[in-house]
C-alpha cells in the first residue's frame, strides 16, 4: 500500500524505561500498516533547522476498535531531533509519513519462531508476535539491551507469549551477556524454523550467524541512517545479494527495512565490495 | 490568478516548479504523494553511461538547515534508465529534464546521444559538477575550458530539439566566468546551483562523518549563495534562462530566485523533509505572485534587478 503524509494529534506520550512511547492519531497510516514497517516523523516545527525526518518502527497500528486510527512508536532520545520529540505533549501535532518500507513476511501456516529484540527494536516485534500467534505459530522472545532501563517491551512480551529470555550487557536485568548467547537455547526449546529480529546492526549480524549455524532463516529489520525514508535520497543503502546472485547497494527504506538476513552482506556494510554491481564504474575518482 | 507559464529558452512549461536532480530519484516514489505530471517537470537523478554502485555508507550527515551527502551518483546506467525510468515518466505524462553526468567528455556525449528523439525528454541538464577523471579528479565546472569542452560536445551530440542547461558549481572564484565559457560553447541556459563542497567531523568517532570524506552541502543553509549566483549570472548573461535551485522550502523562497532572475525553480532537499514540498511550493508561489500583482510569472523574472524608474514604467503599463 502507498504511504500517506498526515498531520495528527499526539494522543499520549508515556515514559517507558529509558524511552518515550508515542500514541498519535494517524488513521491513514494505521489503515494499512503491517509489522516491521516504519514511520518518518518531521521534527523541529515549521521553520526548523533540522531538515530531515526521523524514522521509527511502528509499535502498533490500530485501524479499528477503541483506539481506531492511532499508531504507536518508541523514541530513544539521542540527538536534537529526538530531544525535540521528547518535549512534545499530548494535544500537539506531528507530521507523519507512513507506513514505509517492507514488512515481516508471515509463514503460510503455523511455524515456531524466536523473536529477538535489541533495545527499543523490540517495539517492532510486538505486533509481529500478535500476528504470528493469531496464525497459530508458537513464539518465544529473546530481548536484550545494554542495561535494564534500556530494555523495551518485557512486560507486554511476557503477557503475549510467556516465554521471554532477557539479557543485558551489564547484568542489571536477566542474564548478563548478549541475546545471541541465549538464542540457541530458545531455538531448541521452541523448535524454531525462523528467527525474526530488530535491533542494532552488530546484533543483527550475530543473529544471522546463529541462524546459519542452525540452518534456519532469519528475517531482520535494520536500523540504518535515512534522510528521506521514501526512497529518493539513496543514503540508507546496504550491500544485499539479489535473486540473480548479484549484489547491489539497495535502499533499506524501500527494499527494507526487513531483509532476509542471509542476503545482507554484513561484513561489507560501510565498504564498497569490488564485486558489487556498478563498483567498477566508481574508478579511482572522487 | 497569475499566468504561471514558464519559459526556459525554447522550452515552455505549464508552471515553474520542478524537482531537483538527486532529490526525486525518477519521480516514481514522489508520485505516491502527488501527481508528477502536475509539476513543471521532473528533473531526474544524474544518469551516466553504465550502472554505478555509488559510494559506501555513511553517505549523509544532517547539518544546520541542511545536509551533506556523498552518494557518488548511484544509478542504473542510461540503457536501464531509458527502458524503465523514462518509460514510466512518459507513461505518467510527466515532462522530463534528464540530468546527465560523466567522468569524461565522451561519456556525456554517449548519454546525450541515447536520449535523442525521446518524446518525454523536455531538456537535458548537464551536471558538470562531478569530477573529471581526465583532469585527475578535478570538477569540470571548476574549470572554464573543461566546462566549455563538455558543453560544446553535448550541444553537438544532443538532439537539437532538446535544450541543454549547464548545472554549475558555486565553488568557483567567479561563476560568471564559467557561465560565459558555457555560453560561448552553445549552452541554452543554466541550472544554478549544485551543492557546495563540505566536510563534517563526527566528534564521537573523531573522524569525518561520511565514508566519502567530503560531501555536497544542500538545503536552506545554501540559499543565499544560490540566489547570489542566480543574480550574478542573470546580470552577466541576461539573454540566457536560469533554472534556480538551492534550499527552496517555500513559495517565498522560490519567489526570491524568480526575482533574482530565474525563469523556473527546482525544489530539492526540502523533499526529504516534506515529500509534497514541490506541489506545495507551486501553490505558495502562485499565491505570492498574485498577491504582488504580477499578471504573469514572466513579469516577475529578474524583477529585483529593475531600477525604481523601470518599476514605475512597468506599473504604468499595467494600469
Amino acid at each position: 500500500m502507498s504511504p500517506v503524509q498526515e498531520v495528527g494529534e499526539i494522543f499520549a506520550v508515556q515514559q517507558v524505561g529509558a524511552y518515550l512511547q508515542f500514541t498519535v492519531v494517524a488513521p491513514g497510516v494505521a489503515a494499512t500498516a503491517k509489522p516491521g514497517q516504519f514511520v518518518a516523523v518531521a521534527v523541529g516545527g515549521e521553520n526548523t533547522s533540522m531538515v530531515l525526518r526521523r524514522a521509527f518502527a511502528l509499535y502498533s497500528a490500530t485501524p479499528s476498535g477503541d483506539f481506531a486510527g492511532t499508531i504507536q512508536f518508541v523514541v530513544a532520545e539521542h540527538g536534537p531531533g529526538t530531544r525535540w520529540l521528547a518535549n512534545r505533549r499530548a494535544g500537539e501535532l506531528l507530521d507523519v509519513v507512513g507506513p514505509l518500507g517492507t514488512h515481516f513476511p508471515l509463514p503460510s501456516g503455523p511455524s515456531p519462531a524466536v523473536l529477538v529484540g535489541g533495545g527499543y527494536g523490540t517495539a517492532a516485534l510486538i505486533p509481529l508476535a500478535r500476528a504470528l500467534l493469531a496464525g497459530g505459530s508458537p513464539v518465544e522472545f529473546v530481548i536484550g539491551a545494554a542495561t535494564g532501563a534500556r530494555l523495551f517491551g518485557e512486560l507486554i512480551a511476557k503477557r503475549l507469549v510467556g516465554a521471554v529470555t532477557v539479557t543485558t550487557d551489564d547484568g542489571s536485568a536477566g542474564t548478563r551477556g548478549l541475546v545471541t548467547d541465549v538464542l540457541p537455547e530458545a531455538i531448541a526449546r521452541v523448535g524454531a524454523e525462523v528467527i525474526y529480529a530488530c535491533g542494532p546492526m552488530p546484533m543483527l549480524r550475530a543473529v544471522d550467524a546463529v541462524a546459519r549455524a542452525h540452518a534456519i532463516r532469519a528475517q531482520v529489520a535494520v536500523e540504518e541512517a535515512m534522510a528521506c525514508g521514501i526512497g529518493v535520497c539513496m543514503t540508507c543503502v546496504l550491500p544485499v545479494r539479489g535473486d540473480d546472485g548479484l549484489s547491489r547497494f539497495v535502499r533499506s527504506c524501500v527494499e527494507g527495512p526487513v531483509f532476509d538476513a542471509e542476503r545482507v552482506r554484513w561484513a561489507d556494510v560501510g565498504t564498497l565490495p569490488p564485486d558489487l554491481v556498478g563498483a567498477d564504474a566508481m574508478g579511482g575518482g572522487h | 490568478m497569475t499566468d504561471l507559464t514558464a519559459r526556459l529558452g525554447p522550452l515552455t512549461l505549464p508552471n515553474p516548479v520542478l524537482t531537483a536532480s538527486g532529490c526525486a530519484a525518477a519521480g516514481r516514489e514522489l508520485h505516491q504523494f502527488f501527481d508528477v505530471a502536475a509539476l513543471g517537470a521532473v528533473v531526474t537523478k544524474s544518469i551516466m553511461a553504465k550502472p554505478r554502485s555509488g559510494r559506501p555508507t555513511p553517505r549523509m550527515a544532517e547539518t544546520p538547515s541542511g545536509m551533506l551527502n556523498s552518494i557518488g551518483l548511484q544509478g542504473p546506467g542510461i540503457d536501464s534508465f531509458i527502458a524503465n525510468d523514462l518509460a514510466w515518466l512518459a507513461e505518467h505524462g510527466a515532462r522530463v529534464v534528464v540530468s546527465i553526468a560523466g567522468t569524461h567528455t565522451d561519456e556525456y556525449v554517449e548519454v546525450a546521444r541515447k536520449l535523442a528523439g525521446h518524446p518525454a525528454v523536455a531538456m537535458l541538464e548537464v551536471n558538470i559538477s562531478c569530477p573529471n577523471v581526465e583532469s585527475r579528479g578535478q570538477v569540470f565546472a571548476c574549470d572554464a575550458i573543461a566546462s566549455s569542452r563538455v558543453i560544446g560536445a553535448v550541444r553537438r551530440a544532443a538532439d537539437p530539439a532538446q535544450p541543454i542547461f549547464a548545472k554549475l558549481s558555486p565553488d568557483v572564484t567567479d561563476i560568471t566566468f564559467i557561465a560565459r565559457a558555457c555560453a560561448d560553447a552553445g549552452v541554452d541556459g543554466f541550472s544554478l546551483i549544485n551543492t557546495l563542497l563540505g566536510l563534517v567531523i563526527d566528534t564521537d568517532t573523531m573522524t569525518p562523518a561520511l565514508a566519502g570524506l567530503t560531501g555536497g552541502l544542500s538545503g536552506p543553509a545554501i540559499r543565499p549563495v544560490a540566489v547570489r549566483c542566480v543574480w550574478q549570472v542573470r546580470n552577466a548573461l541576461p539573454h540566457l534562462p536560469i533554472l534556480g535551485m538551492g534550499g527552496i522550502r517555500s513559495g517565498l523562497d522560490a519567489l526570491e530566485f524568480i526575482l533574482a532572475g530565474a525563469s523556473a525553480v527546482s525544489v530539492g532537499t526540502a523533499v526529504f523533509g516534506d515529500p509534497s514540498a514541490p506541489i506545495r511550493v507551486l501553490a505558495e508561489l502562485g499565491a505570492a505572485l498574485a498577491e504582488r500583482g504580477f499578471e504573469t510569472l514572466q513579469d516577475a523574472v529578474g524583477f529585483a534587478h529593475l531600477s525604481t524608474a523601470e518599476r514605475a514604467a512597468r506599473a504604468a503599463v499595467r494600469v
